[in-house]
């Protein structure tokens, strides 16, 4: 069964003139199937957010269909299985991360010593153990992340919606967060986050869906739409005279004492290696460059 | 259990906020103060007591339930809190309903303190116990339930200038409402009828519930006209409640 499946989802919206609409999102096609990690990729604007907001309930779709677990996104059954972190979360800065997290578990009507016990294991999984009875007004903006992550879990679910989950987090922050995601996954949940972060997507994402504009441009899994064939040899050298390079019409970029040659093939870059040997030179490094998720991305967005 | 987890969050909001203890303390000053007003006056002085402490306990906590209740759903959408709640396996109309009970915790509280320390003044200064004052307060209190659902209205869906606006012109006019009733009798075009007839029911007819001559007089209070303000208050709220649920269905957060 798929854990998270949008039919043809259009929503638009008003402007303050009467008559001017906007089409935020053009009938969107999302697949996203029990246990795996999705990536919903897509850049400022695209549509992420608009989609998120509609499959939880925020706003209403204009036309189209959402199911989770195959049944319709806006009952109760439904909603008891999702976690939710929205976008720059920000939580009653009155309370303790401890009374949020109690409060967001009595809205599941979840049993007390439930929540409770629970409440305890997330405060330490996001790590803010020593911060628990502190007010969520003296939080910083990555501690806010931390305690949306935490409260997007207290119902064990199982499927957790992220928007933007790494954006306010260090580098050890994400880092954890990644880890988290991943430890979710092996125990079964479905996980579907947006990022603009390519780097951190790559590494853990099983299926990505590209937005563009409002509608999908491609989605599948990761492995299908990055080939592994290597896109380029780049090498590095040094200690060969700038005149002999000259002579070989050979184009390189300069980065303090070291030449850097991009090559097509494999041959290509072969025949570097014995033109910098036979010129006294050394090399520096061979490095094979294979396609990331960051040059489909450039290249639907660039056309 | 949902609904109390929100009123129980709605009710913890408040009384972290300063301003709910500034306005009780403040309150019961004024309450206080009566004693003063009394010392200068010629005549009854048992009546000024009364009158004064009892018409500034009214006020503050009047201004508690505007401002406390026009801010409580709109800080929710303005902060985007309501994602965590609209996101949930809860209705909309529970919430709005926890938002209500909470205000009412808020409320009550505040009127059990305010109406104690009077009562114990009274005692002291007065020597006399007046049973009276108490329903005085329970009518108040329904008062102010009225006040609060009509501000949690207007703050599903304006801003809280707007929102106080509304509530307090509501309120003012809300005093003066049985004049539509003595003036129906003068009307003789149906159109006109339609119109003032409406507007009596629609505007809360807050002087109903509104007792303080009749105790200042030591007038007599009939309990079938107590017991129906009591119902005339809990069915004005009902209304009002419902429309403010059936207007958050609707509602998108964007
Ligand atoms: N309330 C609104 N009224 C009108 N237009 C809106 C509203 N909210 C969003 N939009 C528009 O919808 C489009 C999509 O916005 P959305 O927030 O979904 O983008 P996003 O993909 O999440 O972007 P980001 O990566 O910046 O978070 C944008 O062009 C935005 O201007
Ligand atoms: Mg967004």
């Amino acid at each position: 069964m798929k854990a998270l499946e949008i039919k043809k989802l259009k929503k638009t919206f008003k402007s303050n003139f009467l008559f001017k609409k906007y089409e935020i999102l053009k009938g969107i096609d999302i697949n996203v199937e029990e246990g795996e990690i999705y990536g919903f990729l897509g850049p400022n604007g695209a549509g992420k957010t608009t989609t998120i907001k509609c499959v939880l309930g925020i706003i209403f779709p204009d036309a189209g269909e959402i199911s989770i677990f195959g049944k319709s996104y806006n009952t109760g059954e439904a909603r008891k299985k999702v976690g939710f972190l929205p976008e720059h979360p920000y939580f009653y800065d009155y309370l303790t991360a401890r009374e949020l997290l109690t409060f967001t578990g009595n809205l599941f009507s979840l049993p007390k010593k439930q929540v409770s016990n629970r409440a305890d294991e997330l405060i330490k999984l996001v790590g803010l153990e020593k911060k628990r009875e502190l007010k969520l007004k003296k939080y910083s903006k990555g501690m806010i992340q931390r305690v949306g992550l935490a409260q997007s879990l207290i119902n064990d679910p199982d499927l957790v919606i992220l928007d933007e989950p790494f954006s306010g987090l260090d580098p050890i922050g994400r880092k954890e967060l990644r880890d988290i995601i991943i430890s979710l996954k092996e125990a079964g949940k479905t996980l579907f986050f947006s990022s603009h972060i390519l780097q951190d997507m790559e590494m853990i994402v099983d299926k990505v869906g590209i937005i563009l504009d409002g509608s999908i441009r491609k989605e599948g899994r990761l492995s299908d739409l990055i080939s592994h064939s290597v896109r380029y040899y780049e090498t590095v050298f040094t200690g060969v005279a700038e005149a002999a390079l000259r002579e070989n019409n050979l184009e390189t970029n300069r980065l303090d004492n070291n030449y850097i040659i991009k090559s097509e093939s494999e041959k290509d870059a072969n025949d570097i290696i014995r033109f910098v040997n036979g010129h006294k030179g050394q090399i520096v490094s061979v490095t094979p460059v294979k396609m990331t998720l960051e040059d489909i991305f450039l290249k639907e967005i660039v056309g | 259990m949902k609904i109390k987890a929100i009123a129980l969050n709605t009710f913890k909001e408040a009384v972290r906020n300063k301003v709910y203890y500034l306005l009780i303390v403040v309150g019961i000053l004024f309450a206080l103060s009566s004693q003063i007003m009394s010392l200068l006056t010629l005549g009854d002085k048992v009546k000024v007591l009364k009158d004064i402490g009892l018409a500034s306990i009214n006020f503050f906590c009047v201004l508690i339930a505007i401002f406390t209740g026009i801010n409580l759903v709109f800080k929710e959408i303005d902060k985007k809190t309501i994602y965590n709640i609209v996101s949930k396996p809860i209705s909309r109309s529970n919430f709005i309903l926890g938002k209500f009970f909470g205000l009412a915790v808020t409320l009550l509280v505040a009127l059990l303190s305010m109406a104690l320390i009077f009562f114990v003044f009274l005692l002291l200064s007065t020597g006399e116990f007046d049973a009276k004052v108490l329903l005085y307060f329970i009518l108040l209190y329904f008062e102010l339930l009225i006040i609060s659902a009509i501000s949690i209205l207007f703050s599903s869906f304006s801003t809280p200038i707007l929102s106080s606006i509304f509530t307090i012109s509501l309120y003012l006019i809300g005093h003066l409402s049985w004049t539509f009733n003595e003036f129906k009798y003068n009307l003789t075009e149906t159109f006109e009828k339609v119109v003032v007839y409406s507007l009596y029911y629609i505007i809360p007819n807050l002087e109903k519930l509104n007792i303080k001559n009749d105790i200042v007089l030591k007038i007599p209070i009939e309990s079938d006209v107590f017991i129906g303000s009591i119902i005339y208050a809990v069915c004005y709220i009902a209304a009002v409640l419902i429309l403010a649920a059936l207007i958050f269905n609707k509602k998108e957060f964007k």
